[in-house]
């Protein structure tokens, strides 16, 4: 019972890569580094590219995450 | 003749609806629970669909790609970043929880699962009042939405009054009959209608104009702004200030926040969290970018009008322009429906049972939720018609801010379900002063058009703090009341943290 992660079977050091993960595909919604850019690539800007192939990422870190480590700071 | 067709297809796709929520009214019993949460049975695709099709409303078909026409594509990673993501981790760490804690102590409303658990029928009324307060404009602008969409639609062949009520009496209709289930199977039946026809709308419009690079090249030399990331109106603060505001907003929204108590097993929890993204992606992509495209077209939009209908009345045939109409009035039913269930879930549960008739039985809160929905729905309808001519500026300006109004009840609610520190005057008085603030600022700035107020040379009151939107500082003190106020306070004897699964300090 509580915070902790008891009822998950990940070692500290898997828990620790999903939350930096997970981190990442937040901070990177954005294509920060694209920013002001206006390349167009095959018929779309290069930054709306990012975005749907960013999107197809997270859903892959996602569907790992739920495989793997569901529960992890959430049980009740 | 044109007219005839619009008509039919908009008939035609009325009556699917209703066909599917009477499907379900015979798989439904009276009990409340059953009626609010389809029994806590519902499967991924339909979980998935109907709490995505809730999220969805006037703004995909309208809203959205009239910002995009205006000012750019970028709202699609605003979209992405909240809808797509940001949602997706809330649906983790406060769904998740809500789910586990709600199918433990059999919760159906947000505020019953805060009142059971801090021992306070008051905190439970609070949420529950809250919840409505934003509600109620918030469904008012759906009606009044569906009402311009149908008279853009048949250039007011169909009075304004007549689209909103003819909204109206279908939703009534199927929701009373067959509650959640009804909403569910409907929502489901939207989402896919409305996915299929954005796609086949971008599929004719790049045939007709040479492909989506002309029309990317077309967009880009008539806009040269619309290419590049960023510039105009997004600025890094309003990218990121209105996804976190809005993501935090619909993790409340009563609709959105009753669909983490419905799911049958956990499965479903996961491939809805998986999912996501993708969803977002398949369905933002083509509507925003079909609203920026038409910005090198040269099309012309009228007046109060918007750009969707526009763009497909000159590339598409007549019954195509009203099938996506449809789907946009799909939009604006499948939130407004789940809307009126949920408000009248808050209602009769937090409000009236525990206030006004604890005795009552399941089958008689069945009942009066069902006279609930539609009277909730009349109401907002009448609000909708008195909006024409431009009254009721205030509840108006309440619906627009709405998101931001939920969002001020997302960080005390993850205090509640994650810090065993909490406390009931501290719930209490995190929601009272945020909502209090937040509801000062939309008046000073939305209702009476001012640009703050100045007391003792400070001007208070503002748009924005340092260069931050006012809901991301609202938000911000919501927290600080909540953890400073239950820092300070002792718990009541009746609050019962183990509830949620969390230790007292």
């Amino acid at each position: 019972m509580g915070l902790d992660a008891n009822d998950v079977d990940v070692s500290p050091v898997e828990a620790t890569l999903w939350v930096l993960a997970i981190a990442v595909v937040v901070a990177l919604a954005v294509p920060w580094f694209l920013w002001r850019d206006a390349t167009i690539v095959a018929g779309l800007p290069a930054w709306i590219w990012w975005h749907i192939v960013w999107m197809g990422v997270a859903s892959l870190v996602f569907y790992g995450f739920s495989r793997r480590a569901w529960g992890l700071g959430v049980e009740l | 003749m044109t007219l005839a067709v619009q008509l039919g297809v908009l008939g035609l796709y009325l009556v699917a609806s209703l066909a599917i929520g009477l499907i379900a009214y015979r798989a439904t019993d009276s009990a409340a629970e059953d009626y609010y949460l389809a029994g806590r049975t519902l499967g991924t695709g339909v979980l998935l669909f109907t709490t995505f099709a809730t999220l969805l409303s006037a703004f995909t078909f309208f809203g959205g790609p009239n910002v995009a026409f205006s000012i750019g594509p970028e709202w699609l990673l605003v979209m992405g970043l909240m809808d797509g993501i940001l949602f997706a981790v809330l649906w983790y760490v406060v769904g998740y929880k809500q789910w586990l804690v709600g199918k433990k102590h059999g919760y159906v409303t947000m505020g019953e699962m805060l009142g059971d658990r801090f021992g306070s029928s008051r905190l439970r009324g609070l949420v529950a009042g809250v919840g409505l307060l934003w509600l109620f404009p918030y469904v008012m602008l759906q009606q009044q939405g569906a009402g311009q969409a149908v008279v853009g639609l048949t250039d007011g062949a169909i009075p304004y009054w007549a689209g909103a009520a003819l909204i109206t009496v279908f939703m009534i209709l199927y929701v009373t009959l067959a509650g959640l289930r009804g909403v569910a199977w409907t929502d489901t039946l939207q989402g896919v209608f409305m996915l299929g026809v954005l796609w086949v709308a971008v599929a004719w419009l790049a045939t007709s104009v040479g492909g989506i690079g002309a029309l990317t090249d077309q967009m880009v030399s008539t806009n040269p702004e619309f290419g590049a990331l960023g510039g105009g109106a997004y600025s890094v603060q309003y990218i990121l200030g209105t996804a976190i505001t809005i993501a935090f907003g619909v993790a409340a929204f009563p609709q959105v926040n009753q669909r983490f108590f419905m799911a049958k097993r956990v499965e479903t929890l996961k491939r809805s969290f998986a999912l996501w993204p993708v969803l977002v992606v398949l369905l933002f992509v083509p509507a925003f970018l079909l609203g920026a495209w038409a910005s090198g077209l040269g099309v012309a939009v009228p007046e109060g009008g918007n750009v969707i209908p526009a763009v497909l009345n000159e590339y598409t045939p007549a019954w195509f322009t009203a099938l996506v109409v449809a789907g946009a009035m799909a939009a604006m039913m499948s939130s407004s429906d789940s809307m009126l269930l949920s408000g009248s879930s808050y209602f009769t549960r937090d409000i009236y049972r525990p206030l006004l008739a604890p005795d009552a039985s399941e089958e008689r809160e069945g009942r009066i939720a069902r006279i609930g929905v539609a009277v909730f729905a009349t109401a907002t309808l009448v609000g909708a018609l008195l909006t024409q001519g431009g009254g009721l500026g205030a509840i108006v300006a309440l619906g627009d801010t709405a998101f931001g109004g939920y969002a001020q009840l997302t960080l005390p609610l993850l205090c509640a379900l994650y810090w065993g520190g909490t406390t009931r005057t501290g719930m209490l008085a995190g929601i009272v002063v945020s909502q209090a603030v937040y509801l000062a600022h939309v008046g000073v700035l939305s209702v009476l058009g001012m640009e703050g107020v100045t007391v003792a040379g400070v001007t208070l009151l503002k748009a924005s703090y340092l260069t931050w939107e006012y809901a991301l500082w609202c938000m911000l003190l919501s927290l600080v009341v909540t953890v400073g106020v239950s820092l300070v306070t002792p718990p009541a004897g009746s609050e019962n943290p183990a509830k949620f699964g969390v230790g007292a300090d």
